[in-house]
């Protein structure tokens, strides 16, 4: 059984994982490289945003010397190759992950007597979507570089007991039985709006607000076509390793 | 009573099997997306922006 739900979770994590990243780069790399042109101050939008532009420094944005533009520009393009690999690396690692728990998530559905086939696994993709993205992005919308925010610790507490919490609602509404369960499960789903993610006090955007939406839709479109795929390749590796 | 022990000693290895996959999984989760190393956040740091992790 260990082999099985590795080699599901894994393989097929990291599978979804690499057409996650294809989605990635056709749709979210040009916004992260566009914000960081307005965190760094190379773009600014409005006067108001070039007293904040220097607020945090990312290693990646490196200032650009004038004199050496042909050796800066190879360099710049080495860095981005790198860089690029290691957004592609983990990016399968992250949906490897998910993948895991997705299949841990159908053991467990089997041992109860549900079977979880391909079909099954689209709508437990699409769950994981709303326990681990959707839900934590209704308080804590998915950043463009540039953007300043809450403390970190707390907004990583409140990432987590929302998906948590997310999880347990879908699951019961899903599997739970009797109004009881039902109650519980919305209870369970309502509770992380309801105490609200940590949230400072002004806003400090340097970038466009148009830009940030465009970034937050983004992200969101591409995680629920890229969990579809995973539940999808997740049940069919577990149920082709059925022995 | 054999037949029930061993059915009681495989769903035992079955759960054990389905928390360490499931642990294994948020480990990876955990380093991949909320690990503050420098090194982890700058080599992570495109992905996490890119699904909604709570990143600096």
């Amino acid at each position: 059984m260990i082999q099985r739900l590795f080699a599901g979770g894994l393989v097929a994590g990291f599978a979804a994982g690499l057409f996650s990243a294809l989605l990635h780069f056709a749709f979210i790399q040009e916004l992260i490289l566009l914000g960081e042109k307005y965190e760094t101050g190379e773009l600014v939008h409005f006067e108001a945003g070039a007293t904040t532009a220097q607020s945090e420094g990312h290693s990646e944005a490196a200032g650009t010397d004038e004199s050496h533009e042909h050796d800066v520009g190879e360099a710049s393009e080495d860095s981005a190759l790198s860089r690029n690999a290691k957004t592609v690396l983990f990016t399968g690692l992250i949906y490897a992950g998910y993948g895991l728990l997705l299949v841990a998530g159908f053991a467990a559905a089997e041992q109860f007597g549900r079977k979880v086939g391909p079909r099954e696994g689209v709508l437990w993709g699409i769950a994981g979507f709303v326990a681990l993205q959707l839900a934590p992005a209704m308080g804590l919308a998915p950043e463009l570089p540039g953007t300043a925010a809450a403390d970190l610790d707390a907004r990583q507490v409140w990432w987590l007991a929302t998906v948590l919490a997310t999880g347990g609602g879908i699951a019961l509404l899903a599997y739970g039985r009797g109004v009881i369960g039902y109650v519980i499960a919305g209870a369970l789903l309502a509770a992380p709006h309801v105490v609200g993610a940590p949230h400072l006090d002004q806003y400090f955007g340097v970038a466009p607000s148009e830009l940030g939406a465009e970034f937050a839709s983004r992200v969101l479109g591409v995680g629920l076509v890229s969990w579809a795929v995973l539940g999808w390749l997740c049940a069919r590796a577990w149920n082709s390793g059925q022995s | 009573m054999n037949a029930m022990t061993q059915t009681a000693a495989k769903t035992g290895t079955a759960l054990a099997s389905i928390v360490f996959a499931a642990l294994v999984g948020a480990t990876v989760i955990f380093f991949a997306g909320h690990a503050q190393s420098a090194t982890l956040h700058d080599a992570a740091h495109d992905m996490r922006h890119a699904t909604g992790f709570p990143c600096h």
